[in-house]
């Protein structure tokens, strides 16, 4: 599914040479859950951005889907990444000044979609993340959890094979960051594969799969074996436990 | 996709207000500056009488003085004949049509006494001028051959005299005072107003045509007055009227049509044996120098685009030019506002194609809207402009559909080429870069 083997990426600027990832290897399997820890500055986002193809590498073969992406030009890195990759991004990037209903629009009018399929998609991904209501607001009118959403609902309209989350929570108090990260698990359910960067130990493990990063190398992976679909015990304090985590994250 | 790309323009309009309104005016001033100018030198280029300006010939040949050639150009015949060549060529009949003309002026007396006596300019003329220069008649005609060789006392009015003294009436066949004399009227113009005005460009090109129309040789019956230039190299031997008609005095036109370039041909071999016979008299002491120039060749040769207007068309290129640079500063920092946006739309899948087109279409539809805004400037630049260029502009120095279809397209391409680098620097915005933080 997604293949790294010696990946090497080095960042120039001025004079200085930093060697963010050095013969990187990993295989991620479909289906996976992959929680990506590590200190800071060791490399996790530039794996998570050239797996993501939004930046190249030095050397090394990575493949993803069955595709060498070393032979793909521009053009055609953007259009892997419209149709195979969902993003969110710690500061979630939404564009403030379009309604959550066109935020989530944007991936899919780059694919070509026509009009009924596009709004069948966003009212569907809004509906999963619990903001059908709210289609018309503007982002600013959100609070930070439900602005994380409509990034998670615009990642998974276009029904992506992947999805990438830099520090999804980072940005969200506990209670939050642990409804968001429900809803990935209740999306990897689903079927789609997640690779997520994150400083939180207690979130990593609740992934399949936990990477430890260390200066530009993966330098120990562990298999989390308390992975559990069920996710609404671990919202403690919610007196209606019994929701789903949908459901849950909706109020 | 074409209408998506149209409604993120307008979002992005309304989230930068300031920004996109400094562009606007900007490119409507550089637009309004440069089509003010442009409609000027377009209409003084125009050509008249396009569908026979390449037929049409004015005559020049060089009488000047020996020792100086006219205007200090030794090149250069004089742009006006003497009254011997005037008459001269016009008996000797050998174009298609011709004419010799003169201006003048004399005062009409209506007939009506709540009228008061006024002063007219008149075209002293054949009776060609009307169907050579396509001249058209609301009431009657042009007079005929024989009311020139007999000198008859007939009178064609410009629309505005007939509306002055005959409230407008037909009035062929009526009678008008003109200088203490009778003359009758055989036909009355419509509205006629050539642009240049290409038959007599040496007096004014752009004056309003003559008030009144009569057979050419009344100048001599009548003595009409010399209105217009008048240059002599000698002065005339002795006094009066007859003296000055005999002189080597310039204050005649003469056109000729030619419909073929064999007929201009023969037309040059004639003049160039009339001018051989006239050394032959002792007269054109200077080397032949025949020219026959057309309608568009004379206003180019007699700088009928005033030298001023074209310096003024090119400083408001510059201007423009000026404006189109600050347009791309505040375009550089229009997306270097969006840089996160950018950034995003590449991370969730645009090529930078999509982005080309998208910031493409907002570049150019900032560039519609200045357009039209630069045209209601130039409008009013034009009204400006008149103040310059007397009266005769008034009506058509207005913008018409090709000049409104010049601005559109200047402000479109000029918005553009101006977005060109910024939207080029943007779409290469690197997607990752922008993604870390906000
Ligand atoms: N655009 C860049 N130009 C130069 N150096 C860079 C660039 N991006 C990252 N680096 C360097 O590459 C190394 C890895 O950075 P990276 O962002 O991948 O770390 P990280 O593991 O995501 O850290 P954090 O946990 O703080 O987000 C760091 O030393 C960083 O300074
Ligand atoms: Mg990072």
């Amino acid at each position: 599914m997604l293949n790294m083997t010696n990946i090497k990426k080095i960042y120039r600027t001025d004079s200085i040479e930093t060697h963010a990832l050095r013969e990187f290897n990993l295989q991620v399997d479909e289906g996976d859950f992959v929680a990506v820890t590590g200190p800071s500055g060791s490399g996790k986002t530039t794996f998570l951005n050239i797996a993501g193809l939004l930046e190249t590498f030095d050397e090394g073969c990575f493949e993803l889907d069955g595709v060498d992406i070393s032979n793909q030009n521009d053009t055609a890195r953007s259009r892997l990444r419209n149709q195979k990759i969902g993003f969110i991004f710690q500061s979630f990037n939404l564009i403030p000044d379009l309604n959550l209903f066109d935020n989530v629009d944007v991936p899919l009018r780059y694919r070509g979609f026509n009009r009924q399929e596009r709004k069948k998609r966003i009212e569907q991904s809004l509906e999963m993340v619990g903001l059908a209501k709210r289609m018309r607001h503007l982002p600013a009118q959100l609070s930070g959890g439900q602005q994380q959403r409509v990034a998670i609902a615009r990642a998974l309209a276009g029904e992506p094979r992947f999805l990438l989350a830099d520090e999804p929570t980072g940005n969200l108090d506990s209670s939050m960051a642990q409804s968001v990260m429900s809803l990935l698990k209740e999306i990897n359910t689903n079927g789609t594969t997640i690779i997520m960067v994150t400083h939180d130990t207690e979130l990593a493990a609740q992934a399949k799969r936990n990477i430890y990063v260390r200066d530009g190398k993966v330098s120990e992976i562990t298999h989390s074996d308390q992975y559990a679909g069920d996710a609404s015990e671990l919202l403690e304090d919610d007196t209606e436990s019994t929701l789903s985590p949908v459901a849950a994250l909706s109020r | 996709m074409f209408n998506y790309y149209l409604k993120l323009a307008f979002k992005s309009f309304r989230r930068n207000p300031i920004l996109t309104g400094l562009m606007i005016a900007a490119i409507a001033l550089g637009i309004g500056a440069s089509m003010t100018t442009i409609t000027v030198n377009y209409l003084m280029s125009a050509d008249p009488i396009p569908s026979k300006s390449g037929q049409l010939f004015h005559v020049q040949v060089d009488s000047w003085d020996p020792n100086n050639g006219f205007n200090d150009e030794p090149n250069t015949p004089p742009n006006q004949l003497t009254w011997t060549e005037a008459t001269n060529l016009m008996a000797a009949q050998q174009a298609f049509r011709q004419t010799a003309m003169a201006k003048s002026g004399a005062i009409i007396e209506p007939q009506n006494s709540d009228i008061n006596p006024f002063e007219a300019s008149i075209r002293l003329t054949f009776n060609d001028f009307f169907p050579m220069f396509n001249v058209p008649f609301k009431y009657g005609n042009g007079w005929d051959k024989k009311a020139d060789d007999d000198r008859q006392m007939v009178v064609v009015l410009s629309k505005n005299t007939n509306d002055k003294v005959f409230a407008g009436q037909n009035s062929v066949g009526n009678n008008i005072v003109i200088d203490g004399k009778s003359f009758r009227v055989i036909g009355v113009l419509d509205t006629w107003q050539p642009l240049p005005k290409f038959y007599d460009v040496n007096n004014g090109a752009f004056d309003e045509p003559e008030e009144l129309f009569m057979p050419f040789y009344l100048k001599q019956e009548l003595e009409l007055p010399n209105w217009g230039n008048t240059n002599c190299w000698k002065t005339p031997e002795g006094e009066g009227f007859a003296a000055f008609l005999q002189s080597e005095c310039i204050n005649f036109q003469m056109w000729v049509e030619l419909p073929t370039e064999k007929d201009k041909q023969d037309y040059l071999t004639f003049l160039n044996n009339y001018v051989n016979d006239q050394k032959a008299l002792g007269r054109f002491p200077r080397p032949m120098n025949n020219h026959l120039l057309n309608v568009m060749q004379w206003m180019d040769d007699q700088e009928v685009v005033a030298e001023d207007a074209q310096i003024m068309m090119w400083l408001s290129f510059m201007f423009l030019l000026v404006c189109l640079l600050n347009t791309i500063g505040l375009q550089l920092a229009k997306f270097s506002a969006k840089s996160a946006e950018i950034g995003l739309r590449r991370a969730v899948g645009a090529t930078k194609g999509d982005l080309f087109i998208q910031y493409t279409i907002e570049t150019a539809a900032v560039g519609i809207a200045g357009g039209i805004l630069g045209l209601a400037l130039a409008l009013l630049g034009l009204v400006g402009i008149r103040q310059l260029y007397g009266d005769v502009l008034n009506d058509l120095a207005n913008l018409d559909a090709t000049m409104i279809g010049l601005a559109l397209t200047l402000s479109l391409l000029a918005s553009i080429c101006a977005g060109l680098y910024p939207t080029w620097r943007a779409c290469n915005i690197a997607p990752a870069s922008q993604l870390k933080s906000q």
